[in-house]
């Protein structure tokens, strides 16, 4: 009975020392993942509310990484069951077959709206392209802690990020030359 | 190597993630193949790119402020106790204070033996631990966070025994101060009842045998084992807390 009055004050006053301060990684896979701020915001809530349920089986140091897992998982399964197409377009390869127009990274940078054209590309990216492109860059993990995060062998992470950089590399070359 | 499998092994190298054989080979590599070293720089600026202008989205404020909320509110939610008038809390909690102190002053009158002394500042302390919030310190059902804990705060190492297996799942453990020193309080759990052993050296180093006794609705046993007094306190049926405490002594 005094488990209910107990545990709580304490176990929430550690989960928002520990938990709480990787909000904006968790938010920043959620929106890159998702693509609206909208589903982004209820996806994190929802990790979140999980992770402080799950949060006694957590022992580890790396505590970003436990979160991000679960952020992940929260995405993969709302992706299931409201967007199940992103889940198999991800392993349409065949635009990486036809490498016409040599990527110039001088000429994007180059442009005033690089910055929004990055974006968008990335944005264009299949999903699982997304993720590790987003995990690697934007929050500079290890391809270790990518593995354990996306569920994937570390040597995947590698060949992953091969695929998602040149797939950006085309959609990039595509949009400057639009621009231009 | 050849150029492919450099390709292959260039965003290892870009990411810093190559073993340094590796690393060193496609280093010499990217020295004299202009093709490959090309490819290297364009990713190389591509990655600089994406860091640089690329958005990193933070978490909006309100956001933030949701989910603290529903977390705090989660917590207050699975309280299954419902929550007591605060008053009526005070006036229970000096109710049991004017009892405490009449029992503090009866031993004087009527010459209680030192058991029954200790035993009454053993319910105290079960008591006290229930009544303000305050059963653990620190709260692990593993032994091996729970002993260290008290490395420092005591000036003795109490055995400290996981009993999950046995039914008695090690929920924490807190200090609490009796007999005039600090001792140890190690908290157990047996479906709802809490049990307290409590563990302080013994001052004679013989072996007290064990003893069973009743004290306000609680059933206490202590014995002196391996240089230790051990209590034991629970609102737990006897035949339960016997158990238990043929657990600890066998694992003491």
């Amino acid at each position: 009975m005094w488990k209910e009055r107990n545990v709580p004050e304490q176990t929430v006053a550690r989960f928002e020392q520990v938990v709480l301060p990787h909000m904006d990684a968790a938010y920043n896979l959620a929106r890159w993942l998702t693509r609206n701020d909208h589903d982004a915001e209820d996806l994190v809530q929802e990790s979140y509310l999980r992770a402080f349920k799950f949060f006694g089986s957590f022992q580890g140091a790396n505590a970003r990484g436990w979160l991000l897992t679960i952020v992940r998982n929260t995405c993969y399964t709302w992706f299931r069951e409201n967007r199940p197409q992103e889940l198999t377009t991800s392993f349409d390869e065949n635009i990486h077959s036809t490498e016409a127009d040599p990527f110039d990274p001088e000429k994007l940078l180059l442009q005033s709206e690089s910055g929004q054209l990055i974006k968008q590309a990335m944005e264009e990216l299949p999903l699982e392209f997304r993720e590790v492109l987003t995990l690697r860059e934007l929050e500079g993990l290890s391809y270790k802690e990518i593995a354990v995060i996306a569920g994937i062998p570390p040597g995947t992470v590698m060949s992953r990020l091969a695929r998602a950089r040149s797939r950006l590399k085309q959609h990039l070359t595509k949009l400057v030359n639009k621009e231009c | 190597m050849t150029c492919t499998d450099i390709q292959a092994a260039i965003h290892g190298y870009l990411d810093g993630e190559l073993d340094a054989v590796r690393n060193l080979e496609v280093e010499q590599h990217l020295q004299h193949c202009a093709v490959c070293s090309q490819t290297y720089k364009a990713d190389q600026t591509l990655q600089g790119a994406i860091k640089t202008v690329s958005q990193y989205y933070r978490a909006p404020a309100d956001l933030r402020k949701r989910i603290q909320s529903s977390i705090r509110q989660g917590d207050k939610s699975e309280r299954v106790v419902p929550a007591m008038p605060w008053r009526w809390l005070a006036v229970a909690a000096s109710v049991v204070f004017v009892v405490i102190l009449a029992w503090a002053l009866v031993p004087s009158r009527y010459g209680l033996d030192a058991e029954q002394l200790v035993a009454q500042e053993v319910v105290s302390s079960h008591v006290r631990s229930l009544m303000v919030d305050h059963v653990a310190d620190v709260m692990s059902s593993d032994q091996h966070t729970v002993k260290p804990w008290f490395t420092g705060k005591l000036d003795f190492s109490p055995p400290v025994k996981n009993l999950t297996n046995e039914g008695f799942p090690l929920v924490g453990s807190r200090l609490d101060y009796l007999e005039n020193r600090a001792v140890a309080a190690l908290v157990y759990q047996r479906r709802n009842h809490v049990i307290n052993l409590i563990i302080w050296p013994s001052s004679h180093d013989t072996y007290v045998k064990t003893k069973a006794l009743a004290r306000q609705g609680y059933h206490l046993v202590h014995w002196s084992q391996a240089g230790m007094t051990y209590w034991v306190i629970s609102d737990l049926n006897d035949t339960e807390l016997q158990e238990f405490v043929r657990l600890v002594q066998a694992s003491s």
